[in-house]
């Protein structure tokens, strides 16, 4: 998994709630056996028309570009499919910040070196009002001391991570490499379970 | 001493180990799997060159991508015969057992689990599918996780998880005729809004859900995701121990006996204590519809659509607006009678028998109406066998409809079976998002009572009036 430590970057805003992930990564694009490519089809219904050309989104335009995804609140709700975390990682954001997150998810996203932040509905509403003023507007992530700053206002705030999920993501730890680590304990715990 | 809720109580049980200051080490019997969520997880084991833990633990099917006509052929479009060959050739490298296309046990994967008594009282069990939360209907712990977590419990039969919180949603009283499960979860959702279950596991508990069969409790477990809920939960009794007896695999004679001893244990302690608590009267529950692009946007039946003008959170209004806006409804606006031209009955969450005894209950000596096409999808080879075997379908066909081959089909249109940009479509499915059913598809989610009554009448209809 690819490490993650912090990062300045424009960002790009998509003010919709509940944006579940068949808007994210549409069904009929799962049908690809391997992890690579399903960036180009991110929000493919809401960037194109059903004949490919282009619709009135903040993807198509220019103005907007960044490694930060700034949506509004229930991000990620719906299907399981992690195809949802690869699309948004593989379109090349890095962060994703809402104020409230669907469980599964989150968790996708964070098995995929793409940081989830939960922030405030207030500071969300200051990302989006900064970012529609000023295109340009720089956001610094800095996971280590768990805070986000709109960089301009110099306005910031600090978000919660499960501990051990922040060392996997510093260190690009994966959990496979954690559970067969304890391998034998897994088994111990089986043999016990058939005997009582 | 306080009490142990139900989840409690099976959780504890589950956990091999806690990393300090971190997650469980939570161990999982079943693990369920399809071909659209595990190439990539056999991919990775692969590089890692490691097996399977525990093959006996891991069960497979072909549902997602189907084709729901003419099975017995190669699948026509190249991506899903290659995803679907992948899956044969996945299993057969690493020893799992697949009951795939022609199989007799195939089907969608939470139809195939319960009615082969793979699924159990107290166990634990995942698939990369968010509708996983279904066989929490028989008293399990039962959710849906992403790829990389299918790796991890190939790789190891564990995952690491964070211990949720707990709700218990109960339902008391007698439901009104014309009210099936559906319209509950329904209810429900529409109370506590698509994302109000976030963080927690759900106990469905109270005497309205106790005298549902385990069809029924299927549907309401099934949609707890639509909350945002990682899973749902409903104690095992009696109703739930005949539904398990003779199952092709579940315990036979003493040895089942002794299962439903342990089982008898498996309740929430009267001094429990939920993280959040919700009750309704079951009475006060209609036949419901949505009108939105998420589940928590319904309604009932012969109510009209809210108006954006009682929303008060502007963000709140202007998604509000963007739905209306995809499903080209207005706000205030009367849905009875509303012309519907397509119909879904099927998907895990209303794919059973007991959904289309309903269906052929409502269309009895009634027609179709000319103007609907209808995708009429069993749930499983088993569940099709059946409708056969009770003469369904002789039902269902002089009513005008035909019966489809078993698979997931309409409900997220990876196969063929789309309903057509701008159109609307009453489902018995679980997601009403845009686009789920086809781009541009306009999906009504509701029951299989109101989907057949509204087949019958062409448009938008309150099955009470026809029963």
């Amino acid at each position: 998994m690819e490490k993650f430590q912090s990062l300045i970057s424009t960002a790009v805003p998509v003010s919709v709630e509940n944006i579940d992930t068949d808007q994210i990564i549409p069904a009929r694009f799962l049908k690809a056996t391997t992890r690579d490519g399903f960036g180009e089809n991110l929000f493919r219904d809401w960037r194109y028309n059903g004949d490919n050309t282009p619709k009135d989104f903040v993807l198509n335009d220019a103005k907007y570009s960044g490694k930060i995804l700034v949506a509004g609140k229930n991000f990620g709700c719906g299907s399981s499919r992690e195809h949802a975390a690869w699309a948004i990682h593989d379109y090349g954001f890095k962060v994703v910040v809402s104020s409230f997150f669907a469980d599964i998810f989150k968790n996708n996203a964070l098995n995929n070196g793409l940081l989830p932040i939960t922030v405030s509905a207030m500071f969300l509403q200051k990302m989006f009002n900064a970012i529609e003023a000023d295109p340009k507007s720089e956001i610094k992530v800095d996971l280590e001391n768990q805070f986000i700053q709109i960089t301009a206002s110099g306005e910031s705030e600090n978000f919660e991570i499960n501990a051990y999920k922040k060392v996997c993501m510093i260190n690009g730890f994966d959990n496979i490499d954690y559970l067969l680590s304890i391998k034998d304990k897994i088994k111990e715990y089986e043999q016990k379970r058939v005997l009582a | 001493m306080s009490g142990k809720t139900l989840f409690d109580k099976i959780w504890d049980k589950h956990v091999v180990t806690t990393i300090p200051d971190g997650p469980e080490v939570f161990y999982i019997d079943i693990h369920y799997i399809h071909e659209v969520t595990s190439p990539q997880a056999f991919e990775g084991l692969r590089k890692r060159g490691i097996p399977v833990f525990n093959t006996k633990q891991v069960v497979a099917t072909a549902d997602h991508n189907v084709p729901t006509e003419n099975q017995h052929l190669p699948i026509q479009n190249d991506l899903s015969r290659k995803q679907v060959d992948q899956l044969i050739s996945n299993c057969a490298e690493f020893g799992v057992e697949l009951y795939g296309l022609n199989h007799p046990y195939q089907g969608i994967v939470h139809v195939i689990g319960p009615e082969l008594g793979i699924t159990r009282p107290g166990m634990t069990m995942v698939c990369g599918d968010s509708h996983t939360s279904t066989h929490g209907a028989f008293g399990c712990i039962a959710f849906g996780i992403g790829t990389s977590e299918v790796e991890q419990v190939l790789a190891t039969q564990c995952l690491l998880q964070n211990k949720p919180m707990r709700m218990r949603i109960n339902i008391d009283g007698d439901l009104k005729k014309g009210v099936h499960s559906k319209d509950i979860i329904l209810y429900c959702i529409a109370k506590l809004t698509a994302g109000g279950g976030t963080g927690y596991f759900i106990e469905f508990a109270g005497s309205a859900i106790t005298s549902l069969s385990m069809e029924a409790r299927m549907t309401i477990c099934n949609m707890s995701i639509e909350m945002g809920a990682r899973g749902g939960l409903i104690a095992p009794d009696e109703t739930t121990f005949n539904y398990v007896n003779g199952k092709k695999f579940a315990p036979k004679g003493t040895e089942f006996d002794a299962a439903v001893a342990e089982w008898k244990e498996l309740y929430s302690d009267a001094e429990a204590v939920f993280d959040a608590e919700y009750t309704y009267d079951a009475a006060d529950i209609a036949p419901m519809i949505t009108y939105g692009t998420n589940p928590g946007m319904g309604i009932k039946i012969n109510e009209n659509v809210p108006s954006a003008s009682d929303i008060d959170d502007v963000k709140e209004r202007e998604s509000f607006n963007k739905a209306l806006e995809y499903m080209g409804l207005e706000s205030g606006q009367k849905l009875l009678g509303k012309a519907i031209n397509y119909v879904f009955v099927g998907s895990c969450t209303n794919a059973r028998i007991e959904d289309f005894r309903i269906v052929a209950e409502v269309v009895k000596g009634r027609q179709k109406a000319a103007n609907v096409k209808a995708y009429i999808v069993p749930g499983s080879k088993q569940v099709e066998k059946q409708i056969y075997a009770e003469g369904i379908d002789k039902v269902l066909e002089a009513a005008g409809f035909e019966i489809r081959q078993p698979g997931c089909s309409a409900c997220l249109a990876m196969n063929d079976d789309k309903v057509p940009a701008g159109e609307y479509c009453v489902s018995t499915s679980n997601r009403n998002f845009e686009g789920r059913q086809g781009p541009g598809a306009r999906t009504l989610l509701a029951s299989p009572a109101t989907a057949a009554a509204t087949a019958i009448n062409g448009y938008l209809t309150d099955v009470r009036e026809l029963i």
